[in-house]
């Protein structure tokens, strides 16, 4: 699990890292790319897409943020971030230079071994769902490990699609397509109009698809009912979860699901192992 | 089969000065603020002797035992602490952050001084609920330091229940009356004495240097007559069905909107919960900002922020929260620990404000 190596970095205390470039990718939503300061730190700390920190603004407290960034990408951790609380905005205001704490990486990141060879469909929706951006980044730098992969992005306004640019290269990559929906309509929005679950009949969808998604969980409820209907099993499908989450070790209660702490069991799942409680209102 | 030795009261002066003497800061029961609380104890002379605790939904008192053969000396069923407080502090720092020079930072973790104690008094049920504790925070990948801290050489003396309350229903989740484990040494009340069992190396160590001689036959009879008795004065009980299965199967039964009705969400009953481990995390900032502070406190599933995330509140209304609870406790936990999470102590009958009984809502549910 999270820590390779000996236990020098400690789950319970942050370490200090520095902003080393921070980029509004939308109106509402920025990347802080950071590095550990201390050289040790960095050479010991290793993480699996999926994974998370908890990001720590001085004086104002802790928020779990997941990596964006690829695993090899030289000690640069990259988290996309929606200023939407009081940490998130405050972390909206740091610029290069400007220390911060980072405790990680926790929980399971994507079954990425277990996807080696297999046709991958990424979906997501919402406001640009960071814990997959990592994913498909992670398959198109090794794209020939992997079968055919289908990427889906469902968003309400065509605004609020993040790493616009990203999307286009990605549908250029070899044995790769792009479903991008927006519920509303713009001139400048050249792929679908309505919702994503409209878009699964033009998919590649075969014995050895296995499907990863992140979102609002309506959104991923009827995205597994067309994916039901296309015969993948639920062994197959995988998701992250989200819930509050304080102490990213599965200890202060926050993130219970069913039987799960999302921090430590997930948050990314096998719809499997969440399936009884997925969609239960007050779970 | 394992001697019981034999404590009599005239000598307890004398045990409570050994453990002092082995380095222990003794704790013992003893009555504050009207009710029974944990508190450093120097003389058998602070035990709630010749007390009683009666506890019905909703109400807790302090009454003096009617003039009997025998005064009791822990002739009482449990306060409303449990040994949480001892293990699981209600609040406590995790770390400081400095900022020296108004730029770097500076991360320091900050464990516990914990001294090791003895704790006289310990219930089944709160032992129960301590081997749950321990393995929450200490059996993980990350095991928690703190709890470790204040949890390593906890030296546990069990008093096994001679009066339980009417609210203890110990006897129905198989967790009492009587101390089976976790303990280093269990005592039973008779009129003169205690008769002591072992529980451990370390109590047989403290037993061997005190020179106790073995309980006679009659007095180990005595012994078990007590905790016999007060199994069978214990009238609450668990529904008889498989509740993880039955509960889980009554998500959407209407009787959750008629506890919500009911509960002031207010938290009392996980603040008292033994078994309750959650915790929220908090940062307090000084005022020239050279030093912020990451302390935890309990928390509870009853609290509005407990379930809330970047605009959501997944547990919004009252019925989710206390849903949320009771399934946790005796359904979802077996899955987590391998048993339900309720050692039967009654407090969260007795401490909530407006008196919702656990087993009265378990049996309505699902009798």
């Amino acid at each position: 699990m999270p820590y390779v190596g000996d236990a020098m970095i400690n789950a319970d205390l942050p370490q200090e890292a520095e902003v080393i470039e921070r980029v509004q990718e939308t109106h509402s939503v920025f990347n802080l790319r950071l590095m550990f300061t201390n050289e040790e730190v960095r050479q010991q700390y290793s993480f699996e897409p999926g994974q998370f920190n908890m990001v720590y603004l001085y004086g104002i407290g802790e928020v779990p943020i997941s990596i964006v960034s690829d695993p090899m990408d030289g000690h640069m951790l990259d988290h996309a971030i929606r200023a939407v609380g009081r940490v998130t905005k405050g972390l909206a205001r740091l610029k290069a230079g400007d220390r911060i704490g980072l405790r990680g990486p926790f929980g399971r990141g994507w079954p990425l071994r277990l996807a080696q060879g297999c046709d991958v469909v990424v979906i997501t929706g919402g406001l640009g769902c960071a814990p997959v951006i990592s994913v498909v980044n992670y398959i198109i730098q090794r794209r020939e490990r992997f079968g055919h992969l289908t990427i889906m992005q469902g968003v309400k306004l065509p605004a609020d699609l993040i790493w616009r640019d990203k999307y286009e290269l990605w549908s250029k990559a070899p044995d790769t397509q792009v479903f991008l929906a927006a519920d509303a309509d713009d001139k400048n929005w050249p792929w679908h109009v309505g919702q994503v679950t409209e878009l699964f009949d033009g998919m590649v969808i075969t014995e050895n698809t296995i499907v990863m998604m992140c979102g609002p969980e309506g959104m991923m409820r009827a995205c597994i009912h067309e994916l039901h209907k296309r015969q993948v099993a639920d062994e197959r499908i995988y998701l992250s979860m989200e819930r509050n989450m304080q102490c990213g070790v599965g200890r202060c209660g926050h993130c219970q699901f069913g039987a799960h702490f999302i921090c430590r069991q997930g948050p990314v799942f096998s719809l499997a192992a969440v399936r009884s409680l997925l969609g239960e209102k007050g779970f | 089969m394992t001697t019981d030795y034999y404590l009599p009261k005239s000598a307890f002066q004398d045990f409570l000065e050994r453990l002092r003497f082995d380095g222990y800061e003794v704790h013992g029961p003893m009555v504050r603020d009207h009710t029974i609380v944990y508190g450093p104890l120097d003389s058998a002379a602070q035990l709630p002797v010749g007390q009683h605790d009666q506890q019905s939904p909703g109400t807790y008192r302090m009454t003096a035992h009617a003039a009997a053969a025998t005064t009791y000396w822990f002739g009482w069923a449990n306060g409303p602490q449990a040994l949480k407080p001892y293990v699981f502090a209600a609040r406590e720092t995790l770390w400081q952050a400095d900022q020296p020079d108004g730029h770097r930072l500076q991360f320091t973790q900050t464990l516990p001084q914990a001294r090791p104690k003895a704790i006289l008094g310990v219930r089944a049920c709160d032992l129960a609920a301590l081997a749950i504790h321990d393995q929450h925070f200490l059996d993980s990948d990350n095991p928690d330091p703190h709890y470790h801290r204040r949890r390593a050489d906890l030296f546990l003396i069990a008093v096994n229940c001679s009066h339980p309350a009417a609210t203890c229903f110990c006897a129905a989740t198989g967790d009492g009356p009587r101390a089976e484990a976790f303990h280093d040494l269990a005592l039973t009340e008779l009129a003169t004495g205690f008769v002591v069992t072992v529980g451990s190396e370390r109590g047989d160590n403290l037993v061997r240097t005190l020179r106790l001689a073995a309980a006679a036959a009659e007095q180990v009879t005595a012994a078990a007559q007590v905790t016999e008795h007060a199994r069978s004065t214990q009238t609450r009980n668990l529904p008889e069905y498989d509740l993880p299965d039955r509960l889980m199967s009554l998500l959407h039964d209407p009787h959750w909107q008629d506890v919500a009705q009911r509960c002031l969400a207010c938290g009392n009953c996980t603040a008292v919960c033994p078994t309750c481990f959650c915790y929220r995390e908090r940062t307090d900032t000084a005022v020239d900002l050279r030093r912020s502070t990451q302390y935890r406190e309990w928390d509870t599933c009853f609290n509005q922020g407990h379930s809330y995330m970047h605009g959501i509140t997944v547990r919004s209304e009252t019925s989710f929260r206390y849903r949320q609870w009771l399934t946790h406790k005796f359904a979802i936990w077996h899955e987590q620990f391998g048993r339900s999470g309720c050692v039967g102590c009654g407090r969260c009958i007795s401490w909530c404000p407006v008196g919702i009984d656990v087993t009265v809502e378990l049996n309505a549910l699902c009798g």
